[in-house]
């Protein structure tokens, strides 16, 4: 028997300490700061947060550490930062400001090893490979690796870059459909199936979703763990949003095991 | 109180001290680098990430094991292992086969990564079992996750929380002044907080 339940994770474009939404890696509205955000979304109980520093690689600058810790003062569920992460120094310094995982994307394509050294040094619980795959009839898979905010085709077949980077000791992966990001029309499940059936470590699936629907279609038809929301929350382009607590009841209602949202005020709630 | 959270270079001691200022206590706690870092202790925290040979070799490197040893086995100072911080109070763990403490007697095995994907990563529903320590076991309780191996006690009785993953396994211990969490209560919202409150009231 196994209980361990479906993660909701919100995911969080960054630009200089704000939160911002793009459509296909495009025109990026401002949305809060990350810190108010993540602190939001901690008291609505959602399961975990990533964020992406994405105008750090571009920039060459480093994560924003004092960003780092600021979240990791107010948030207590584990939080993923990725972008601008260049060597174990990064890693080291990212993981000891609060955040409990490291997100490597474009920088492991162009050396595969850090994802090894970062396992090694770290435990490959703290290495989760964040990929950008979409769709080209001549890959074998059926998709290609594409990196640097999505501009740059790799000529990588996506599930050969899967298996290699578990071979390397990623402890997990965020695996996002270029083609269906910000289109809301639900998660590419085709994709989703084939990864998880490739790899053993836990998926993460990303792109697509605009509807609760879209999510228990995910977990009910491909074995991904968890499931990658953003513009469902909180994106000023939607016509709702909707709450981490109405998500989870809808999946819980259709037979999704979700960790249940918890009313820790209404109910006496103490231990020893 | 004197709260102590043992800092070696692979744990998230940080991460432990922020849920401990979180609750009010970050002024009665300090981090543990020394064994003199344990002198009047009342509450000792072992927290963990990596694996149990990394950690041994990092307590071992900074000779804390005689004086952590002094405080929790002959002075009663309360302890709360965390994740890897728990797993290597077992006498050995098969991850890169690991002679660990030994405080309580039994061994840390993987998770059969035929059946399960591994590691386990993220929330499952933990299940106390009665004992004085929980009072209001039984209720569904959800905490996060992130582990390859979990513990194998010999004696039934350290068994304090168990939850499913590829069957039933043991989540959380206790014996006495000993406590340890297989899921990280830095990172498991309320829930955890709450837990680590009544660690730090006892």
């Amino acid at each position: 028997m196994n209980k361990l339940t479906k993660r909701l994770i919100a995911c969080f474009d960054i630009i200089g300490g704000r939160v911002t939404k793009a459509v296909n890696f495009q025109d990026n509205i401002d949305v809060d700061s990350a810190e108010t955000l993540a602190e939001k979304l901690y008291e609505a109980q959602i399961d975990e947060l990533i964020f992406y520093d994405i105008t750090a690689s571009n920039e060459k600058r480093k994560i924003d550490i004092e960003m780092v810790k600021k979240v990791a003062n107010r948030v207590f569920i584990p939080f993923t930062v990725g972008g601008g992460i260049k060597n174990l120094d990064d890693m080291y310094e990212t993981l000891k400001a609060g955040a409990e995982k490291i997100s490597v994307d474009s920088m492991a394509v162009r050396n595969p090893q850090i994802i090894r050294e970062g396992a090694r040094e770290f435990g490959s619980q703290c290495i989760v490979l964040s990929t950008q795959v979409k769709r080209e009839s001549k890959m074998p898979s059926g998709y290609e690796v594409y990196i640097d905010g999505a501009r740059l085709a790799t000529g990588l077949d996506a599930l050969d870059w899967l298996k290699q980077v578990e071979e390397l000791g990623a402890g997990e992966i965020c695996l996002n459909s270029i083609d269906n990001d910000g289109t809301l029309n639900g998660y590419d499940l085709r994709l989703m199936k084939m990864a998880e059936e490739a790899v053993n470590v836990p998926l993460i699936a990303s792109g697509g979703a605009g509807e609760p629907e879209h999510l228990r279609v995910l977990f009910t038809e491909t074995g991904s763990q968890a499931a990658i929301i953003s513009s469902m929350l909180y994106s000023p382009r939607m016509s709702r949003n909707y709450s981490v607590r109405a998500l989870k009841d809808e999946l819980q209602s259709a037979g999704i095991n979700v960790r249940p949202f918890f009313n820790f005020f209404e109910k006496n709630f103490e231990f020893f | 109180m004197n709260v102590r959270i043992i800092d070696y270079k692979a744990g998230n001691a940080p991460s432990v001290f922020h849920a401990v200022e979180r609750l009010g206590y970050g002024e009665s706690t300090r981090f543990a680098r020394t064994a003199e870092d344990f002198d009047g202790a009342t509450h000792i925290i072992l927290p963990g990430v990596g694996s149990a040979k990394a950690t041994m070799e990092s307590l071992r490197g900074l000779d804390l094991i005689p004086a952590l040893e002094e405080a929790v086995l002959k002075k009663s100072v309360c302890f709360l292992g965390v994740c890897v911080g728990m797993q290597i109070l077992f006498e050995h763990s098969e991850e890169e086969n690991a002679d660990c403490l030994g405080w309580l007697e039994g061994r840390v095995v993987k998770f059969d990564n035929t059946k399960v994907r591994v590691p386990q990563m993220g929330w499952n529903q933990v299940r106390f079992v009665d004992s004085q320590a929980s009072k209001k076991s039984g209720e569904d309780r959800y905490y996060y996750f992130v582990n390859s191996y979990y513990v194998k006690p010999e004696n039934p009785s350290d068994i304090w929380a168990t939850a499913f993953y590829n069957g039933e396994f043991t989540a959380a211990v206790h014996r006495g002044n000993i406590y340890g969490t297989q899921f990280h209560i830095e990172k498991s919202g309320e829930s955890g907080l709450t837990l680590l409150k009544g660690f730090l009231d006892l």
